[in-house]
């Protein structure tokens, strides 16, 4: 078997987004018919290595990539995602891409129909050929044959369960003829238990056929039930690559999180199980596409700092943002045994709670004002604050001499970088911006923080400066604070407390304290 | 029992919902059609009548819906192609049917290249197609109006002085088309016990029909759908998006320029600034008074829709002067109508999505209930 030449050669791929080093030194092989779990936390480099195989526009745009792809011995360089499809790539990607109002036999031969040629077609080009039904149908057929899992052809898209969506695409790309490897990227997040068993059995069967596979997945146990060999990838790097049949879940979720030195978490944790409860969240769902929240529970705490983690598109995103109203939610939500309306952010606003979004340019800011604006509009909106007032409160004149003071306190405290307090926000670089968007908040003096990935897309330096204003603002004015973030190490760094979701669910809340291993196991664990 | 009584009723709410415009046409007529007292026969003869007159150009709005670009406010582009068509052909003295044919010949030209621009400015307002497609057709008219009124007759040769302004140059308010005034309605016409029925333009029509179920099962029709409803996932597949986008608005428009010729033949005349200017919002409204929405519209929407239209037109002034006494109420009427209609149904298939978007919390909150009495 070795001497026979791999199907997939990469070697030594290497990748940066501007100077940001995310790949280094890769190196994989792949047989034909062999099934490869590829593993690691968000941000580990899964989905840019997969981009680089499948030539995705996104990779050229930001200065290509060094190192070697072989496909059966050959050098290839993708330019496109149809050169990589020509050449025998398919790739299901996590978001749908099926045309909701066609059925699965259309969807499955998209652009690829079987067509009749016809006298018109013949003077005016083969758009003009009429469609051979008969034969997409036989062709669909046998695609969802090969994959071994009863769909039903001439059901349409928009009537099907989530799990036959799935299947419909991975059918789409078994159609393909040429198809040698394919690239499964997290195809169990949305498949119930039993779809997901018949995936893991149609996987089986592609393998037997001589489909090599590749299988990104979070359920771990998945990987050791079908995969004949386990890639882990953490920070960029490999850090094991070995059958799978030599390692266990727990070995795996080690790796996977592990740092070569484990950042302890901070010192000054406090966990106060005593502490009134500030906030009482219960039956909470949330539909914000991507991140949706389901029948979430979770008790904060007064004065603490609880961090919510998870991995991408868990839901973690959703519950701030269902909370404050800024997506549609249903539940019962109580801070201080008041209870807050739900899909109304004037209301949350008035009951002393602030947000600082994770889309900082949208929700976050008023791109282009100045900072002075910036950061005293809200309050000046729903707080009154910073207005002089005439004529008994009749006409409202703004005090900007109030506004330039609060201002310039929050550009000293927080380091802000910038010219004056009238520069315009969206001449900052994103780790003042978000820097601004916590002084936005802070203004408002909240009796309730909510604080959705502080860190996203700033430095280093940037981030401790963030976090240790977060830390210092919970410590010395007792604001609860709670925090959303997807590294869960700086969400050890800061919090008191924090809890996992995974699949909309909270999976478990642990003492920041514990071993990001045990946070590992939450992340990667199946609510039911 | 009461599930399936509860589903009856959903499925009952739901075709109210569906069909509410078509639905308060038919309650209009049937309300003024004994108030008006016009003979049954009488109705029938003016609704063939309008039927061939108007069926083709809002045949011409269908393609349009199915690539996704919404109701296609730029067919008065077509029209005008149409028109400008027809000036020249009665220019050169080709009157009855070939003078017919000829203007659908010369008008494919005008068209495809106002279709072109008409698709490729589409092409950068995705999303917002039908208030960008209702602002060009002004701004072609506005050069429409420069063409005929400034440069027929000095720079674009018309040699016959019947259709030139008195000054030399420019094109008369009204353009006589009288021969060949419904030579093609007259032509094969069968007359049924006082109904005249325009045998020829029917067919015409009914191929018209063909020729759309055709284009709706070969590849480009195919991609087009699939366009409609998700361009990215079209692109993704490899389909040309832009260029499927662009040859659907001047598929349009080239019909939308036969169409106009049909009709004007039947008119009989050609009011050279005016006949085109509310083309494309009659046909709209027409089209959505049949049950077409912004996304969705078949061949049966058309007919429904010009019947019930045009039955209310008829019938609508008549019972308005009978029961006020005043005679102009028509006119308001029709025009107060069709703007009237075009909006609710833009309302309502905002009011659609909306829906759509709050099942899916309904459905999340539904599936949390199921959870917690298994527990």
């Amino acid at each position: 078997m070795s001497e026979k030449t791999p199907l997939l050669e990469m070697k030594n791929i290497r990748k940066d987004f501007f100077g940001n080093q995310v790949l280094t030194d890769i190196n994989l092989t792949l047989q034909e018919g062999e099934v490869l779990g590829l593993v690691g936390e968000n941000g580990a480099g899964k989905s840019t290595l997969m981009k680089i195989l499948f030539g995705m526009d996104v990779i050229r745009d930001t200065g290509g990539y060094e190192g070697d792809i072989l496909l059966n011995g050959q050098k290839v360089d993708f330019k496109t995602p149809f050169e990589a499809l020509a050449a025998g790539i398919g790739m299901v990607h996590q978001e749908f891409s099926l045309i909701p109002g066609f059925t699965a036999t259309e969807n499955i031969l998209l652009n690829r129909e079987p067509k009749k040629k016809s006298v018109v077609s013949e003077i005016f080009g083969e758009r003009l050929d009429v469609l051979n039904r008969k034969e997409m149908t036989a062709k669909s057929d046998a695609a969802i044959r090969k994959m071994g899992v009863q769909i039903d052809g001439n059901m349409v898209i928009h009537d099907m369960p989530v799990g036959h969506k799935q299947f419909t695409e991975i059918a789409r790309e078994l159609s393909k003829d040429q198809l040698k490897l394919l690239i499964l990227d997290e195809p169990t997040a949305v498949l119930t238990e039993k779809e997901a068993e018949a995936l893991l059995d149609s996987i089986r069967g592609m393998s037997a056929q001589g489909i090599a596979v590749i299988f990104i997945t979070h359920r771990l146990q998945e990987i050791l039930d079908v995969c004949d060999k386990v890639v882990i990838m953490r920070d960029g790097y490999v850090v094991e690559d070995v059958p799978s049949g030599e390692t266990n879940i727990t070995e795996i979720t080690r790796k996977m999180v592990g740092r070569a030195v484990d950042t302890a978490a901070a010192t000054d944790i406090r966990n106060n199980p005593d502490a009134p409860i500030a906030m009482s969240i219960r039956k909470l769902w949330v539909d914000m596409p991507g991140e949706t929240v389901r029948n979430v529970s979770l008790d904060v705490r007064e004065g603490e700092i609880l961090g919510i983690g998870g991995l991408a598109g868990q839901g973690k995103l959703g519950i701030p943002n269902g909370i404050m109203g800024l997506y549609d939610a249903g539940g019962e939500v109580t801070l201080r045994g008041k209870k807050v309306p739900l899909n109304s952010p004037r209301e949350c606003l008035n009951a002393s709670m602030a947000f600082v979004s994770e889309d900082r340019r949208g929700v976050g800011l008023l791109l282009d004002e100045t900072l002075e604006w910036n950061i005293a509009f809200p309050a000046m909106q729903i707080q009154n604050k910073f207005l002089k007032n005439y004529l008994g409160g009749l006409v409202k004149w703004r005090d900007e001499k109030a506004i330039h003071d609060v201002t310039q306190r929050y550009i000293d405290e927080l380091a802000i970088k910038c010219t004056s307090s009238k520069q315009k926000a969206k001449e900052l670089s994103g780790g003042n911006q978000q820097k601004v968007c916590l002084a936005k908040a802070f203004a408002l003096e909240p009796g309730f923080l909510f604080v959705s990935e502080p860190t996203r897309g700033i430095d280093v330096g940037a981030k401790s400066l963030v976090l240790n204003a977060l830390k210092k603002f919970n410590r010395e004015s007792g604001v609860t604070i709670v925090m959303i973030s997807s590294e869960l190490e700086e969400l050890r760094q800061t919090c008191d407390r924090i809890a996992i979701v995974s699949g909309g669910r909270v999976a478990g809340i642990l003492p920041a304290s514990e071993s990001a291993e045990q946070f590992g196991l939450l992340m990667v664990s199946q609510v039911k | 029992m009461s599930t399936k009584q509860q589903n009856a009723g959903k499925t009952a709410l739901n075709f109210l919902r569906n069909n509410t415009v078509p639905l308060m046409f038919i309650i209009i007529c049937a309300v003024c059609i004994p108030i008006s007292g016009f003979s049954p026969s009488y109705l029938l003869n003016e609704i063939i009548t309008r039927l061939g007159r108007n069926a083709f150009l809002i045949l011409s709005l269908l393609i349009p819906i199915m690539a996704g670009m919404g109701l296609n406010f730029g067919m008065t582009l077509g029209a005008m192609a149409g028109e400008m068509a027809l000036i020249f052909v009665s220019d050169w003295q080709i009157w009855g049917i070939p003078g017919v044919v000829l203007a659908m010949i010369v008008s494919i030209p005008f068209s495809v290249i106002l279709g072109l621009i008409c698709g490729k400015i589409l092409n950068m307002a995705k999303g917002r197609e039908m208030i960008t497609s209702y602002i060009i057709s002004f701004f072609i008219n506005g050069i429409y109006q420069l063409i005929v009124l400034y440069l027929m007759g000095s720079v674009i040769p018309i040699a016959h002085g019947s259709i030139k302004l008195p000054r030399g140059y420019g094109i008369r308010n009204t353009v006589s088309l009288l021969n060949m005034r419904q030579c093609i309605d007259n032509l094969l016409a069968i007359r049924i016990g006082g109904v005249k029925i325009p045998a020829l333009t029917l067919l015409i029509i009914a191929l018209m029909c063909l020729l759309i179920v055709w284009f709706r099962r070969t590849k480009l029709g195919q991609d087009m759908r699939a366009v409609g409803q998700d361009m990215q996932v079209a692109r993704d597949a490899g389909i040309n998006v832009e260029r499927t986008r662009i040859i659907s608005i001047v598929i349009s428009t080239v019909l939308a320029g036969f169409g106009m010729i049909l009709y004007l033949q039947n008119i009989g005349n050609l009011s050279t600034y005016s006949a085109h200017s509310q083309v494309g919002m009659f046909c709209i409204a027409a089209l959505l008074v049949g049950g077409a929405s912004v996304d969705r519209a078949s061949i049966g929407n058309v007919f429904l829709g010009v019947t019930l239209f045009h039955l209310m037109f008829i019938v609508a002034p008549q019972a308005g002067a009978k029961i006020t006494g005043d005679s102009m109420i028509g006119e308001y009427f029709r025009v107060f109508v069709s703007y009237g209609v075009i909006t609710l149904a833009l309302i309502m298939y905002e009011m659609k999505k909306r829906r759509q978007k709050a099942s899916i919390g309904e459905q999340l909150a539904l599936a949390q209930k199921e959870e917690e009495q298994h527990e």
